[in-house]
């Protein structure tokens, strides 16, 4: 009670993206998910911050971690959660976005957790509504939650995150998560590595300040950090993807390139996962492999964002 | 009146704080301390210390953070730190001790009582505070007190600093922003 202010501040309603964060943000959202994790080892579960609000999951796109994830956030936070799917809803009369969003909002929501096929559409709809946005994933543009659980379990395996090698393997131009991944990790001083087909991994990226390497085995022996990232099937008909086979021998995480990475390179995959593909299933369910932790640790920065953007709507 | 209470009368303070509390419970018995960040947590610290030195054997110690059982929140602004609590320890049907450094509104301590709740229940709960200022807004009192303050006005703040946070034992009372 008689406490000094704490000299940072947060002041955002709305998670669109990792890209417009500071490094000091990020950080704090971080710093903020630790104490949320301490909650999840509780016998009670939950805790009364957001207790009156309401928490909509609006998903467009099929999703099982993600909206689990965010539903399970919301209620260990004693918010009220509705999910909201595209199926049977009104958007199949053709209802668009933003009006679908104003109707829902009018029925007296705090956050609307959206994912959408749209890149873009987190930030179009949050200047139409007065509820916080919080993106949950907006076609290949950004996918800020897995962008910050990933950092989080990256910071808690190695302690930091400034130095570190991390790369970042597949379909890294159709990929959100590569997108907020990289954002995010160039900030607080990681040095970055995109790998992938020259069709997947345009030199473009350059200039957000990553390595674009498509040669695979030249750095996996230096990686600290490997995020394998998700074949994309929906796409792999498509004239830049190579076959799977030759996929899995230039770029997948195989047991014979496992063995050249340093012993304690940390595995990492956003879900859900080819087994056999881009990672031998072995490598995935070994002692390297964060895979799980990562959606543990999911839990704890939804969490902490859900807490964050209500407190920054306030 | 008095506004700055130096390191010699913290010190006297909290050893009158200690005296109260050695007398009203059993060394053989456990008795749980649990102090509210961040203040609370030091003094908390120091009263177990004091007390081991005293021959209590059976002292469980925990930290409590209370941001997500505020019912203030959108009134303390964008300023949402919320720390790790930790309580890895039995509380259920034993006593526990509750510090913190300042007893004002009640509000910190109601949300305490709350979250305390989540963790079990403790066979009864008592309240420490370093100082007491007056001015709640709810029926709580404190059980050990150091110091009354009894005449503060409602618009200024009671500030406890201790040298493990603030270099230097001291209390201030001083103008709110100022």
């Amino acid at each position: 009670m008689a406490e000094k202010s704490a000299p940072f501040r947060w002041t955002r309603k709305h998670l669109l993206g990792l890209d417009s964060l500071s490094a000091e943000e990020i950080v704090f959202v971080l710093d903020t998910a630790e104490s949320f994790k301490e909650v999840s080892t509780r016998s009670v579960k939950k805790v009364p911050a957001l207790r009156g609000r309401v928490v909509v999951n609006a998903f467009f796109e099929d999703s099982t971690r993600t909206r689990t994830s965010f539903s399970l956030a919301a209620s260990r936070l004693s918010a009220d959660v509705i999910d909201f799917s595209e199926k049977g809803s009104s958007v199949s009369k053709g209802e668009t976005l933003i009006d679908t969003a104003r109707n829902i909002e009018a029925m007296g929501i705090d956050i609307l957790v959206l994912r959408h096929q749209a890149a873009g559409s987190a930030e179009v709809l949050s200047r139409a509504v007065q509820c916080s946005v919080v993106n949950a994933g907006d076609g290949a543009h950004e996918h800020p939650t897995q962008g910050l659980l990933d950092l989080y379990t990256i910071r808690e395996r190695f302690g930091k995150i400034a130095g570190l090698k991390v790369a970042i393997v597949g379909d890294i131009v159709n990929s959100r998560v590569a997108r907020s991944n990289l954002f995010a990790l160039k900030k607080l001083g990681a040095e970055v590595y995109l790998v992938g087909p020259p069709t997947l991994l345009p030199r473009a990226f350059e200039s957000l300040g990553a390595h674009c390497v498509h040669d695979f085995d030249s750095i996996v022996g230096e990686m600290d950090v490997i995020n394998m990232l998700r074949v994309q099937f929906e796409r792999i008909q498509s004239s830049q993807f190579p076959s799977v086979r030759e996929f899995t021998h230039l770029f997948g995480l195989t047991t014979e390139r496992f063995a050249r990475c340093r012993p304690d390179v940390f595995v990492m995959h956003p879900g859900p996962m080819n087994r056999g593909i881009e990672i031998s299933s072995g490598i995935a369910d070994g002692p390297n492999s964060g895979i799980l932790t990562q959606v543990t640790n999911g839990l704890a920065v939804r969490m902490a964002v859900l807490f964050l953007v209500a407190q920054g709507n306030a | 009146m008095r506004t700055v209470y130096d390191e010699s009368d913290v010190r006297r303070t909290v050893a009158s704080l200690v005296d109260r509390i050695a007398a009203a419970f059993s060394p053989d018995k456990p008795l749980n301390i649990v102090g509210i960040l961040t203040r609370g947590e030091i003094l908390a610290q120091r009263i177990a210390t004091e007390l081991a030195s005293r021959g209590f054997k059976n002292i469980g110690r925990g930290v409590l953070d209370i941001t997500l059982y505020r019912d203030d929140l959108t009134e303390i602004g964008p300023r949402p730190l919320v720390r790790p609590t930790n309580l890895r320890i039995d509380i259920d049907a034993r006593p526990l001790l509750l510090v913190d450094d300042v007893l004002f509104t009640g509000r910190s301590v109601r949300a305490a009582l709350d979250a305390l709740s989540d963790f079990g229940r403790p066979a009864a709960i008592r309240l420490a505070v370093l100082v007491d200022r007056g001015g709640r807004e709810l029926p709580i009192q404190a059980d050990f007190i150091g110091l009354t303050l009894s005449d503060v006005p409602a618009d200024h703040r009671v500030n406890v600093h201790f040298a493990e946070s603030d270099q230097s034992d001291e209390i201030l009372v001083e103008p709110r922003n100022g």
